[in-house]
């Protein structure tokens, strides 16, 4: 295992002298129910082996067919992508021999990809005082294949294939539909590429989210993300004939980044590795490289060689796809609205500011208040209570908000019956915080949580008017006052009505109450 | 077609994963080379305007519908490996270049 640390240049440095180009290579594992080439189901974390068949183990004479639903997510990708869709196009054999593919071929697409020549425009984020800007990655092929087997490595010290004795191979996963998304190279993102990867990674999840085509769990690695990055001398002439052969710059490609945050860390460390190499006089070697998490570096892997020759043919076992133009565009009127459109009309309707909008991204509420909002809650107040407690407790378990209200069983229609109870004046905010902990603790929904803790706003009048006119009584200085016009002293009066009503009164109504007890309502 | 060489021989061993003696190389070479020889033949036909084919059948789209087949167990799909341990296929130790 190579051990060498190697050289990096300080950022600012490395951009003063340099121009980072990027190409993002992203896997998307679709959520079909079978596998791309044959029915065994995809269920993730399944027992080893038990989801395979003649056709994914590649046993002789097995006959794949080809997934319908992997075709048409496909090209909805592709439309969503604003890519063009091939009229005619083939599956090709991408030969190798690598234990984790047992037919010794990963059948793919190659010169012939189903969608191709689209773009996503991406919004990054502004950072350190930057406006945000929106940059346009041009996509050069969207295409279809398959995902490999998984291996487990043995004997070795670290669990890597380095030193690894022998390997273990469980191919459920083997022939899963892999949609693979290229991007030409990007050019032009300078000191922010490290943040345009990361706001292209993450645009192009919100999408497929939206296309429903996939789950995009980057940690479960349903989606993964490789990055080639390469540096181009900032100015002028071709400095060496190297660098003429070569316009671009010779890119490094950095395997298997498996979080947004990781992807920007990535680009960012390149950047350094590739400017410290070049600045020394030294070539970049084309070379397959591994990012780690916990330093934020990347390692070598595997040099380019021979071994990249994949003899590439038209699959003979499979059939051409000729999606027709009548399929493409009703497939096109299925398409989501783009989620960045969709974000900046729901922050419109719900009069959301900037800012508002931007917790509201960062908690990953924007779905979950949608959904509450359908269930007849007001934006504000749905905001409110997503952003609160059920925050709070998500941050603390280190659970996404999503994530965290599955688990207790908080549901959006749940936080719009809490809010219904407090429009109707059957709860106060006070009490309304209460059900909401109890809903939390698992102790039901908000109706059945407010009845069991026996939280209600009383709403016999009487009550509140016998408790007003007592406190009214006992406090004839502050009454004085208030008959005096001077209404704000009416807040140590509704402060004491309350604790008469063991906090299950409405404070605005015992404040109206007072009010027009003393004459200024 | 150029001439098949020796070189190309021992690269293309080298990706099938098969282990050639020197003796063994020398005798592919000329039994690859007169296999080449004979199909190369076929090039000797006029295929101007003729689309390339890369399946017998004139035919397009055959797909099948997003529905479970049962697959194996776990003992049948391993029921041919030469070892495996923890319901996986047990594979030799991976490629010594990465």
């Amino acid at each position: 295992m190579t051990t060498t640390v190697d050289e990096v240049l300080p950022y600012d440095e490395a951009l003063a002298a340099f121009d980072p180009v990027m190409g993002l290579e992203v896997h998307v594992e679709l959520g079909t129910n079978t596998k791309m080439f044959c029915g065994c189901a995809t269920t993730f974390g399944a027992e080893p082996n038990t989801q395979v068949c003649p056709v994914c183990l590649g046993l002789p004479g097995a006959l794949p067919v080809v997934n319908a639903m992997g075709v048409e997510s496909a090209i909805r990708i592709g439309l969503a992508l604003n890519c063009e869709i091939a009229t005619w196009c083939r599956f090709a054999r991408k030969n190798y021999f690598y234990p984790d593919m047992p037919k010794n071929f990963q059948t793919s697409q190659y010169d012939e990809p189903i969608a191709f020549n689209g773009y996503l425009d991406v919004e990054v984020p502004g950072e350190h005082g930057e406006e945000p800007w929106t940059y346009r990655v041009e996509i050069e092929r969207a295409h279809m294949e398959e995902d490999t087997g998984k291996s487990l490595h043995v004997g070795g010290s670290t669990g890597r294939i380095h030193g690894a004795e022998y390997s273990l191979v469980d191919y459920n996963r083997a022939g899963i539909p892999l949609i693979e998304i290229v991007t030409k190279p990007l050019t032009g993102a300078g000191e922010r590429a490290p943040q345009v990867a990361r706001a292209y990674v993450a645009a192009l999840r919100d999408l497929l989210k939206a296309l429903d085509v996939s789950d995009v769990k980057m940690e479960q690695g349903s989606m993964r993300c490789d990055v080639n990055l390469s540096l181009r001398p900032k100015a002028g002439e071709p400095t060496s004939p190297e660098q003429a052969a070569v316009p671009l710059g010779t890119r490094s490609e950095t395997k298997n980044v498996n979080s947004l945050r990781s992807v920007e860390r990535a680009v960012r460390f390149e950047i350094c590795r590739h400017a410290a190499v070049l600045s020394n006089g030294g070539s970049i070697v084309q070379e397959t490289r591994h990012f780690h998490e916990d330093t934020g570096a990347t390692t070598s892997g595997r040099i380019k060689s021979d071994a990249d020759d994949y003899r590439y043919f038209p699959e003979p076992d499979l059939v051409p796809v000729a999606p027709s133009r009548e399929w493409v565009e009703e497939l096109r009127a299925t398409l989501p609205e783009n989620p960045a459109e969709h974000r900046r009309r729901l922050q419109t309707e719900w009069g959301y500011s900037d800012l508002e909008m931007r917790d509201v991204l960062n908690a990953g509420a924007l779905d979950l208040i949608e959904r509450t909002v359908a269930a007849g809650a007001s934006a504000q107040s749905a905001r409110k209570w997503w952003l609160g407690e059920p925050s709070r407790r998500a941050n603390t378990e280190a659970l996404e908000l999503v994530a965290y209200a599955d688990q207790v069983g908080l549901t959006p229609a749940y936080v719009a019956e809490l809010q219904s109870m407090v429009d109707a004046k059957r709860l106060n905010d006070k009490m309304a915080r209460q059900v909401l902990e109890g809903v939390l603790d698992g102790e039901g929904a908000p109706t059945a949580v407010a009845d069991a803790r026996g939280l209600e706003l009383v709403q016999d009048d009487g009550a509140l008017e016998a408790a007003v006119a007592k406190v009214i009584e006992g406090n004839p200085d502050v009454a004085d006052k208030i008959r005096d016009g001077k209404v704000q002293a009416a807040g140590a009066l509704i402060g004491q009505v309350m604790k008469e009503m063991k906090g299950q009164a409405d404070a605005g109504k015992a404040r109206e109450l007072i009010l027009s007890t003393l004459g200024e309502g | 077609m150029a001439e098949l060489t020796r070189d190309d021989v021992a690269h293309l061993a080298g990706l099938a994963r098969i282990d050639l003696s020197e003796a063994e190389l020398d005798r592919m070479v000329g039994e690859l080379g007169v296999i080449l020889t004979s199909v190369a033949q076929v090039q000797q036909a006029d295929t101007d305007g003729i689309e390339p084919m890369s399946h017998p059948m004139p035919i397009t789209n055959v797909t099948r519908p997003d529905e479970v087949r049962p697959s194996l167990t776990a003992d049948e799909a391993l029921s041919g490996a030469p070892e495996s341990e923890l319901q996986r296929f047990s594979v030799p130790r991976i490629l010594d270049e990465d």
